[in-house]
């Protein structure tokens, strides 16, 4: 057997359910560390760019399962909904720290989505990410049957390109990681419209 | 001549740290037994200096990294002494000065002032400075100079931002000359009475009060009086959301963010918002500064 059915062969055996196990305690970690000072002695905005963080790594994650599978083999596909759903409780919290602790006002909430340009493509983002998190069950996959199952979760595409954009928008000065997240989202993106294109020849 | 200014903020805020740190506990204690309105002034809860380690812990200080701590874990690099000043332009006496025969002889005051990030947040800060004007003088200032210019060292084999090229270093500012002689503006060379730490921009950096912290430029190579106003890195980096005057304003957003709020530091996780003050609190001292100017068109 070959090094990929080797590790699918172990994969089988292992649950998802620990995944959201441990995201919740990382999560809870986290606010533990900025509610007792241990995250420096600004934890709210450090909070906020924590959870914001960790949702681009698991939406990131998400899109590298399809690719993963096709280069190397190695199958992750029983994983993916816990990651996408990680990512989206991640950004739930992104966006608690900033309207709950950080903005604290309705108005300003609402004059921020509007008015700065990298919030309303955060909150774009988000917005995507609502119908993918509501429809990551079975049953929502039987109703809208597989074809539009799938084509809806096309969104997590541009939501990734949002996101991108997003921590772009909002660094000062040249800095290197949000051109790293492009990279990787590009990256895994064109991965995708290059095997749609063999198959369409095909 | 010095003391041209005065500290409005309390003279119970002119306390070593110590005793400071067991007034923060007394007032603690006080307001747990609903004595707080007793125990403690309203005037000294919003005005108290925040700690050392706060003030040393979140810094931003690019040539060392854009994060926070970045500053605080890579300063510690940079090499402070000797250290010479290149005074040159429109000036009486140029040359290189060492610190020492720069700032000799001039008073050290304590000036604790509000200090205001262009990002919304905000701190106290305990400086202990000279006024930029007694320098100023020391080196002559020639009648046709309007501006002063003032450059960052750059150290690149210490710096990692610098290698990075976060931004076009060495880091540049400036001033108009009136706000350079306002009696507010200083060269800080320390806080808390202890020398100014590397990542707060040792061994002597610009503090201008009513300014975002940006404008008060760190670790100072060289002082230039010009005729004509001099470039500013974050305004050469990106012009529409960084001005020349970047004077503290809460009607005047950040096209990226809101100014018309800040967040003290020191608070905590559930501590909120607290309004921003026009020209940072400093309105009275530096108002007429600005008498007649469109401050949102010059931001
Ligand atoms: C898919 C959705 C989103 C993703 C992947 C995302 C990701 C990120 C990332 C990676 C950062 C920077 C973290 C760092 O510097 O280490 C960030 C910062 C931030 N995000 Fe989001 N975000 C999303 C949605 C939102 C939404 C909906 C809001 C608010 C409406 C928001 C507001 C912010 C704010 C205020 C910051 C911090 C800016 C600062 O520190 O100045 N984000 N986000």
């Amino acid at each position: 057997m070959d090094l990929a059915g080797i590790i699918n062969g172990y994969l089988r055996r292992v649950p998802a359910w620990p995944l959201y196990m441990v995201a919740a305690l990382w999560g809870g970690w986290l606010f533990w560390l900025a509610a007792t000072g241990q995250l420096g002695v600004e934890p709210i905005n450090r909070l906020e760019r924590e959870y914001g963080e960790l949702g681009l790594k698991f939406l990131v994650l998400s899109l590298t399962v399809t690719p993963l599978r096709k280069w190397t083999g190695v199958n992750l596909i029983r994983f993916r909904r816990a990651i996408g759903l990680i990512c989206f409780f991640y950004i739930v919290a992104h966006f608690g720290v900033w309207t709950l602790l950080d903005v604290r006002s309705l108005d300003r909430v609402w004059a921020d989505i509007l008015k700065r340009p990298y919030v309303t493509v955060g909150m774009s983002a988000f917005a995507l990410l609502i119908p993918l998190a509501i429809t990551s069950n079975n049953l929502s996959v039987r109703r809208l049957g597989a074809q539009t199952w799938r084509k809806l979760h096309r969104l997590a595409y541009p939501t990734a390109i949002l996101a991108v954009i997003h921590y772009l928008w909002l660094v000062k000065g040249f800095q290197i990681a949000p051109f790293v997240y492009l990279a990787i989202v590009l990256g895994l993106l064109a991965a995708r419209i290059r095997w749609n294109r063999r198959l369409a020849a095909a | 001549m010095a003391h041209r200014w005065t500290n409005d903020l309390t003279r119970d805020d002119v306390t070593p740290e110590h005793l400071w740190l067991n007034r923060r506990q007394i007032i603690a204690a006080g307001g747990a037994l609903g004595l707080g309105s007793i125990a403690a002034p309203a005037l000294a809860e919003t005005l108290e200096p925040n700690t050392w380690e706060e003030i040393t812990s979140y810094n931003n200080y690019y040539e060392f990294g854009t994060g926070k701590d970045d500053p605080a874990r890579n300063a510690g690099a940079l090499v402070t002494s000797p250290w010479s000043i290149t005074v040159d332009g429109l000036v009486d006496k140029p040359g290189e000065y060492s610190l020492a025969d720069l700032t000799s002889g001039l008073s050290v005051e304590e000036r604790i002032y509000r200090f205001r990030c262009v990002e919304a947040w905000s701190m106290v800060v305990p400086w202990n400075g000279i006024e930029l004007a007694d320098i100023l003088d020391r080196v002559g200032v020639q009648s046709g100079a309007r501006y002063v210019a003032f450059e960052t060292v750059v150290q690149p084999e210490n710096m990692v931002g610098v290698q990075r090229r976060v931004l076009d270093f060495p880091y540049v500012e400036g001033l108009r000359l009136d706000e350079a002689r306002h009696p507010l503006t200083i060269l800080a060379t320390g806080i808390y009475g202890r020398p100014i730490a590397n990542q707060n921009g040792a061994p002597i950096r610009l503090v201008v009060p009513w300014k975002y912290g940006f404008k008060s430029i760190k670790s100072i190579v060289r002082i230039s009086l010009t005729a004509d106003e001099p470039p500013t890195s974050w305004n050469k980096a990106n012009a529409r959301e960084y001005g020349f005057y970047s004077n503290v304003n809460p009607n005047v957003d950040h096209p990226r963010w809101s100014q018309a709020t800040e967040r003290r530091i020191g608070g905590g996780l559930f501590s909120s918002r607290q309004d921003t003050l026009m020209f940072n609190g400093y309105e009275e001292d530096v108002g007429a500064l600005y008498a007649g100017m469109d401050l949102g068109a010059n931001y």
